[in-house]
């Protein structure tokens, strides 16, 4: 007689939407066998969809029943009547699952803009590309990207470039990750641009710098090293081109400039570390620098960045005689690593390439000062060698938080002394 | 002759020497590493080889604010056949590592199965709390590796623990089996180096074994 009725009632409530709104999930106790046997029939023999999320299993046991909004009462009434022991679990379904909802969306959207990307980890070549978008996003009329070139795996080569507009101003050339394994490049090279381009307008150095001057950012120079290091070997260093008469593979970047090219400090052996290439600028990844530098006529500074060894170099790498302007850039290195130190106490070496690290013919800098740029250096990011070039990402930003003050340096330097 | 602390010859005989250093000082609750060169000379001795006078600081690695100077004198001999003479002088006091030391020794002697991990640090540069004194047990023995293969144009750091094994003893002693990645500075190579290391707190670090391994090229 009893399940007559709550039938009727489930039959009456019966509808066929799938939305949740005021649905519940009620926690049961049943206190013997024949509580189950109740419960098990009151699910069988329903009209409308009442679900067991958790069974019967015995006394004691709970279980789980949802529980449509339109049924709800002659449930409930049902159990009350039957003494059987219960509790509301979910008091709206909906409810629960909108919150779901909003939460996969909120953590979706943390992507989507550049002031809630997480500078202080390490990420992926897509993650960095997506990044770039976003800089130029929120950026407009500031921050655009260019392309200038594809890799050897035909992966684009990406420039971010800083303007306040003008035509063919006095440039900086910046880039990062020339040397794939060094990551706390990259890493760098993503928290300074975003910095560049929030402290346009704040900072009194860098505007004074846009407004008279253009920034050209690569931030993954090495596509197909950077993306090699993320699937197969975390220390690879150089292009992954394939050289001709070996199995071994790739040339590295910073070796193949035409600047003393196939020198001291420089191999010929494929297989080498510091394998210069066939011949100058035979890597993509360096011929669209030297093309986009020359055609654009205007480039005041080149700086390159890696790591590491906590050093602040300029040129020559290719031979030991001082570079014309030793003196200058010899106090300028000074003045831009005691800025660094400042920060965190974080202590740098300087000089010329030749002298403080080793001879190494064919560099980025090397030929940026032989082909007329005066503001050439290198920084050799963290540390000293006890993590190398694992660097710990906790130390990510404070690399980047401290090198900013000597990029500073250099470029109010290079937009003191036009030349 | 004086040499500028920051010229690459004096800074790869500072690290040749903070590595002798730490091999014979260090311990896995005690890694030092250097943290600058204050004065550098260098002299050619004639039929010998040349020899280094030098006056560094050295940080401990699990308490960066803590430093000590000492001084080092580093002999290459000619021809590199024989490793580099080592001998220093530490001012003043090491921190007591005696607590750290027993902490590990009697964990990994209470361990049911041998120890066994590998990439320290991993990708991102992270070595868990547990994993630290297997990592400064290779910093502190492969600075025997980096002494004896030492010349004055290499510059070598541990780059990476590949591999480590525990290697079941019947005496006090603990003994692992490492395959590490040293990044040799001048070369820029990495280069695969097996060792075999002996441990007991109060007999300090033996390597007793190393071979370097071959490279993989192309990888």
């Amino acid at each position: 007689m009893k399940f007559l009725l709550v039938f009727a009632a489930l039959a009456a409530a019966a509808r066929g939407e799938q939305l949740f709104v005021g649905d519940q999930v009620l926690r049961i106790t049943p206190s013997d066998e024949e509580q189950i046997n109740l419960l098990r029939a009151l699910a069988e023999h329903t009209v409308v969809q009442v679900d067991f999320w958790r069974h019967p299993t015995s006394p004691g046991q709970p279980a789980d029943l949802w529980v449509p909004f339109p049924g709800l009462q002659a449930v409930k009434v049902f159990l009350e009547s039957n003494n059987i022991s219960y509790s509301i679990m979910i008091e709206d379904v909906q409810e629960l699952l909108d919150e779901e909802k909003k939460t996969m969306m909120k953590s979706k959207r943390i992507n989507r803009s550049t002031s809630t990307f997480d500078y202080a980890s390490y990420h992926t070549i897509d993650e960095i590309y997506d990044w770039m978008d976003m800089l130029v996003d929120d950026h407009p009329g500031l921050v655009s990207k260019l392309q200038i070139g594809q890799s050897y795996e035909n992966r684009p080569l990406y420039v971010l470039k800083f303007s306040t507009g003008g035509s063919n101003r006095p440039a900086i050339w910046l880039d990062t990750g020339i040397h794939s394994r060094e990551w706390i490049t990259q890493a760098t090279g993503i928290w300074t641009a975003n910095k560049i381009a929030k402290e346009y307008g704040q900072d009194p150095s860098i505007t004074a710098i846009l407004d008279s001057m253009d920034i050209f950012f690569e931030i993954i120079t090495n596509p197909d090293g950077f993306a090699f290091t993320h699937s197969s070997n975390r220390l690879w260093r150089k292009t992954r081109s394939i050289n001709a008469s070996s199995n071994c593979v790739g040339v590295d970047p910073n070796r193949n400039w035409d600047a003393g090219f196939g020198g001291s400090g420089s191999s010929s052996n494929p297989c080498s570390e510091t394998y210069h290439g066939p011949y100058a600028h035979s890597e993509r990844e360096v011929k669209s620098i030297v093309d986009f530098i020359l055609s654009h006529g205007n480039v005041k500074s080149v700086i390159s960045i890696h790591s590491y060894s906590q050093m602040l170099l300029f040129p020559y790498g290719y031979t030991t005689a001082p570079a014309p302007d030793h003196q200058e850039l010899n106090e300028l290195a000074k003045k831009a690593v005691g800025d660094l130190a400042a920060v965190y106490g974080t202590k740098y070496t300087y000089g010329s390439i030749a002298d403080t690290i080793y001879m190494a013919a064919g560099t980025t800098v090397d030929w940026a000062y032989d082909n007329g740029v005066k503001y050439s250096f290198t920084f050799e990011l963290r540390d000293t060698g006890r993590y190398g070039f694992l660097l710990p990402s906790s130390q990510i930003i404070p690399t980047a938080t401290e090198t900013w003050p000597a990029l500073l340096d250099i470029m109010v330097h290079v937009l003191e002394h036009p030349y | 002759m004086e040499l500028p602390p920051g010229h690459y010859l004096a800074t790869r005989a500072a690290a040749l020497a903070a590595a002798c250093l730490c091999y014979r000082r260090g311990s896995p609750g005690r890694g030092l590493a250097l943290r600058a060169v204050r004065r550098a000379s260098r002299q050619d001795i004639d039929g010998v080889g040349q020899k280094y006078h030098l006056e560094l600081v050295l940080e401990d690695l699990l308490d960066k604010d803590s430093t000590v100077n000492c001084t080092a004198e580093v002999l290459y001999h000619l021809g590199n056949n024989i490793p580099p003479d080592v001998q220093f002088t530490i001012e003043g006091e090491l921190k007591n590592a005696e607590e750290a030391d027993n902490i590990f020794y009697n964990r990994i002697k209470s361990l049911e199965k041998e120890l066994v991990a590998e990439n320290i640090p991993d990708s991102h540069g992270n070595v868990s709390p547990e994993m630290e004194p297997v990592h400064l047990l290779a910093w502190v023995a492969s600075g025997y590796v980096i002494w004896q293969n030492s010349t004055e144009n290499t510059k070598f750091q541990l780059a990476q623990i590949k591999h480590v094994k525990q290697v079941k003893r019947s005496d006090e002693y603990l003994e692992f089996d490492y395959t590490i990645l040293l990044h040799e500075m001048v070369s820029q190579e990495i280069i695969p180096w097996q060792m075999t290391v002996l441990w007991h707190p109060q007999h300090g670090v033996q390597v007793t074994q190393d071979s370097r391994q071959p490279e993989h090229a192309s990888e």
